[in-house]
């Protein structure tokens, strides 16, 4: 941190840090703060692993990026063009991405049941269905929860979901929910504009009503609130806001990842990273194509996540931070290996792919294979909850973790799914 | 006690017990008065609460359960005045319900906040409620006219039209979408957005929300865990192939509005006669499919509309009227209304989703479910009064506090519901919204209707996270986590809630004849309809001083803080 910072009326953070830190119980993470920065900056520099999805709303069309089937009916009109992978091949539309993909692996034999968007969605982030009695909790939600502890001067949220809402942080409680931010990184009202003594006797008031209310034991939510408080007085006075701002980048690195919505998020998802947020979940809708698949991908979709994609890949690997850094890419389903009247493909969950990266993963792999048409996985399937257990075990998170739901089940982390062992060395 | 986020010094010992004591005293004061009104009306004549009070406790008795005690006066008026017309009650309506000493005073607010006094504040809630029902809270779908849905919904409620005809009039409705247009029917924004892709949405979201059925997955496949059938999706959206959408543009390219006409068809084979649709089986199989409704019931094939031959002999159908008939005749459709409003009065219904009433997902309370159905049929379909049946229920009249002999009772933790306690729920937005203008008296300088509505739309906006996907699905960020606490420290509405400009809330409180103490009072009444304790007294005539006698600015500094806890946010 940067001496010169400042905040709130020109007053410095140390400053504002001294009122605050006697005052209110609200202040305990701004108090922890003032002791965290007297540690040394090597501390900070700690490695720490993080993991970034790159989530891909809609259901895109993975025989048309990844699992090319040049020449079946099915197949469409895109050609596979070779990769700096041996033995890779992915979409011609892909032409940067396929110069990194000696950093990636690709699975081509996901094969899942859930091809309604919101149970997709549901099922491929949590690695379990939707069940009404317990809200499971996401990807964002399990690794910060589990990695957190390896950056304790972390002061923003764990879990940042740039774009899209993520899923939830279900039983794990709302504190570990996704911090829903644009892609600009423009957080709304973090300013208070006042002075921070009288921050701090607002804050000392607002703590005893909370208190009053958790102690009459009328259930979670009150203390929940509290929680969220005390984060968001923490995320208020931190300089580590600026990872956020991705406008600040040189105009050629914001050039690379491309001036698109996904672009600024991937490359935000970056420098988050560099700051030592565990989790970030970068979305890019618009792939839910029941029309005129083929203009859209290549036209649009397929332009605007090879850029930013390939331009983040590259970026990991150069600054020496892939090797920590897990990367997903993957939908809530595929689409039809048939093409429908509207020169557009349906739902489709039986055979399809995803690409992963970095961390523990072995690169450069492709593992399983569908059928010549797309339509069956013929070698062994795997489901959401095995890829799940594959990221988990790439970021070194013990798969023997057991959480206790609310109503005291015992769940094992990512649904006891088994891991893809072809994604390991 | 060990609470992360509280330091030592709010956890003395005596601090606690102080607090402990205090209610304890209240409790004390309240409790056999608010018993013995109880006592001489259990149900206030009304049959309907009576059956409700028996169900729900007999529920009870199997379980084991020892209900919490009856909220205070003033939780249960801030409760019933949130969820019937979507606001917290002002002061005055609060120290007339705390005065009222009839032993049917619940009976009488309820009453009132039905009655003619409040028909606009009600209808506005209603609308509320609905409009995120039927089109959800985005405001980016150029083939939704949200004016229009909210304006037709207000009217709806305010005339309390009965809930088959509301039903009826959403699915059958033709006309354009947008007020001051000619032709205008508010009612087609439920489907003007619904019919791409051959009506899959209108299929689905009709089924949904009037039936309580989930048939979205049977588009593709047979469902593999209930009863529902490809066929039956099919079946149910051949009664929307006679409806289209015409768009009016603006320009090139905004849609102004669109016209819902009902029109002949021919059908995919050509043979109105017999107007059919295909649809592909997994296999790649192609089926035909003619309207028939969910429980079997055949609807003449043609793909005419009715219209008289040359000789008088009538010929010809309206799908959707008839969809709309066979709909209000099932008795799914009372069941899932009740299940919806229910759950608006209690957080949870007796399904969950409470959307899906399918075999699959038993109901907590079957015998209620059903029979809350029948008394609604019975009652012609009267919204208000099963407003009013569940807002006198022993249920809804007890505290959201836990006590030991209903802990178990927590369906946030995935338990059935079994209502022996209010369970705590946040806010929605709009009751939020609407709360703080009402807790700082704006709403009277408010603009009213449609121009209020679409500033607190756009408000909302900050908070709706769309997913891009063909079904408009959509989430929001306004459930606890951090952007909702940042609006609520630093946002604009709450900046103008706390402002002390002349002639502002703060600014009357400040420069009215009441004492500091009185003054502070004022503050919790309005919020939280409680008195302060007398730890916050004693924090509030600190800030007093630390503001150096400048009133207006120790208020606001306790404003800014009761409007930002867990008490003001949560419904208790």
């Amino acid at each position: 941190m940067s001496a010169s910072s400042r905040f709130i009326d020109g007053m410095s953070r140390r400053h504002f840090m001294s009122h605050v830190a006697g005052a209110a119980a609200l202040a305990a993470p701004a108090t922890a703060f003032t002791n965290s920065i007297l540690a040394n900056a090597a501390d900070l520099k700690k490695r720490h692993k993080s993991a970034i999805l790159l989530w891909m709303g809609g259901g895109p069309s993975t025989m048309d990026i990844w699992d090319l089937k040049p020449g079946a009916a099915t197949g469409g009109p895109f050609k596979p063009i070779s990769t700096s992978a041996d033995g890779i091949q992915i979409c011609e539309h892909m032409p940067l991405m396929a110069q990194q993909m000696h950093h990636m692996s690709l699975v081509r034999s996901m094969s899942t049941r859930e091809a309604d968007h919101m149970r997709g969605r549901y099922y491929m982030h949590t690695g379990y269905v939707p069940n009404p009695n317990v809200e499971h909790p996401s990807y964002g939600a399990v690794i910060a929860h589990e990695l957190a502890d390896q950056v304790p001067d972390l002061e923003i949220p764990p879990f940042v979901s740039v774009g899209s809402g993520s899923v939830g942080p279900g039983f794990l409680g709302m504190s570990w929910a996704p911090f829903v931010v644009d892609s600009n990184g423009n957080v709304r009202n973090l300013d208070m504009g006042i002075d921070p003594t009288r921050l701090s006797q607002r804050l000392e008031m607002l703590s005893a009503i909370e208190e009053k209310f958790i102690g009459e034991k009328r259930g979670a939510s009150s203390d929940d609130h509290a929680k969220v408080l005390s984060k968001t007085v923490k995320l208020m006075t931190s300089d580590q806001m600026e990872s956020f701002k991705v406008m600040k980048e040189p105009k050629d690195v914001q050039d690379r990842y491309g001036n698109t919505g996904f672009g600024r998020g991937c490359l935000m998802a970056r420098r988050l990273v560099e700051q030592g947020v565990p989790f970030v979940e970068v979305d890019l809708g618009g792939w839910d194509n029941h029309a005129d698949i083929f203009k859209t991908l290549s036209d649009n979709k397929l332009p605007e996540l090879d850029k930013a994609m390939a331009a983040l890949v590259s970026d990991l690997s150069e600054r020496g931070l892939l090797d920590d850094t897990a990367i997903i890419w993957m939908g809530e389903f595929s689409r039809t290996p048939n093409i429908n009247g509207n020169a557009g493909r349906d739902h489709w969950a039986r055979s399809w792919s995803v690409a992963v990266g970095g961390a523990g993963f072995k690169r450069g792999v492709v593992v399983g294979e569908t059928s010549s048409d797309g339509k069956e996985v013929v070698t062994e399937p795997y489901s959401a909850q095995d890829l799940m257990a594959s990221v988990l075990k790439s970021l070194d998170i013990s798969l023997e973790t057991t959480f206790t739901a609310k109503n005291g089940r015992p769940m094992k982390i990512a649904n006891a799914g088994k891991v893809i062992k072809e994604l390991f060395a | 006690m060990a609470r992360h986020v509280h330091s030592g010094r709010f956890l003395s010992k005596s601090a606690f017990l102080g607090v402990h004591l205090l209610i304890a005293v209240c409790l004390a004061a309240v409790g056999p008065l608010a018993a013995g009104a109880r006592e001489k009306d259990e149900h206030f004549g009304l049959p309907e609460v009576k059956f409700i009070n028996d169900q729900v406790a007999a529920g009870w008795s199997d379980a084991k359960l020892k209900p919490s005690e009856p909220a205070s006066d003033q939780e249960w008026c801030r409760r019933v005045h949130l969820d019937i017309i979507g606001r917290v009650p002002t002061v005055r309506e609060l120290d007339d319900y705390v005065a009222d000493s009839s032993p049917v005073k619940r009976a009488n607010l309820v009453g009132r906040l039905l009655g003619d006094d409040y028909v606009d504040e009600y209808a506005r809630n209603w609308a509320d409620v609905w409009t995120t029902v039927l089109v959800g809270r985005s405001l980016d779908n150029d083939n939704v006219n949200r004016s229009g849905m909210r304006q037709w919904l207000r009217r709806s409620f305010s005339k309390n039209v009965p809930y088959d005809r509301f039903v009826s009039d959403l699915v059958t409705a033709t006309g354009v979408n947008k007020s001051g247009e000619k032709g205008f029917n508010g009612a087609t924004n439920f489907l003007s957005g619904k019919l791409e892709d051959n009506g899959i949405q209108a299929t689905a979201k009709t089924a949904q929300v009037f039936l309580g059925l989930q048939v979205q997955c049977t588009q593709c496949h047979n469902h593999p865990f209930n009863k529902g059938k490809q066929n039956q999706f099919w079946e149910f959206n051949a009664f929307f192939r006679q409806v289209r959408a015409l768009r009016k543009f603006e320009g090139t390219r905004d849609v102004q509005a669109i016209e819902l006409v009902d029109e002949d068809w021919a059908g995919e084979g050509g043979n109105a006669a017999q107007a059919e649709l295909y649809y592909e089986l997994r296999n790649g199989q192609m089926k035909v499919a003619y309207p028939v409704f969910i429980d079997g019931t055949t609807v003449d094939s043609t793909g005419y509309l009715p219209a008289k031959m040359d000789d008088g002999t009538e010929y010809g159908v309206n799908r959707r009227q008839a969809l709309a008939q066979l709909i209000v005749d099932s008795p799914l459709m009372p069941k899932a209304a009740v299940n919806r409003i229910w759950s608006h009065f209690f957080g949870y219904g007796f399904t969950r989703p409470i959307d899906d009433l399918g075999e699959h997902n038993a109901p907590s309370h079957p015998e209620l479910l059903d029979g809350l159905g029948e008394r609604f049929r019975g009652q012609s379909f009267d919204t208000k009064e099963l407003i009013r049946w569940i807002t006198l229920s022993h249920a809804y009249s007890l505290s959201s506090r836990i006590g030991k002999g209903n802990a178990t009772d927590d369906p946030a933790v995935g338990e059935k519901p079994k209502f022996s306690h209010f369970y705590l729920r946040q806010m929605r937005p709009e009751e939020l919204y609407q709360s703080l203008l009402t807790a700082t008296e704006a709403d009277q300088a408010e603009e009213k209707g449609e121009k209020a509505a679409r500033k607190k739309d756009e408000w909302l906006s900050q908070f709706i996270i769309a997913f891009g996907t063909d079904e408009g699905d959509e989430a929001t960020t306004f459930n606890g986590s951090i952007p909702q606490v940042l609006m609520m420290f630093n946002g604009d509405l709450v900046k103008t809630a706390t402002g002390t400009g002349k002639g502002g809330f703060l600014d009357r409180v400040a420069t009215s004849d009441m004492t500091n103490a009185q003054r502070i009072d004022s503050l919790y009444a309005a919020a939280l309809a409680r008195k302060p304790t007398r730890k916050e007294i004693k924090l509030a005539n600190q800030m007093m001083v630390a503001r150096k006698g400048d009133a207006i600015s120790a208020l606001q500094d306790i404003w800014w803080a009761v409007l930002n806890s867990n008490e003001f946010i949560i419904n208790h």
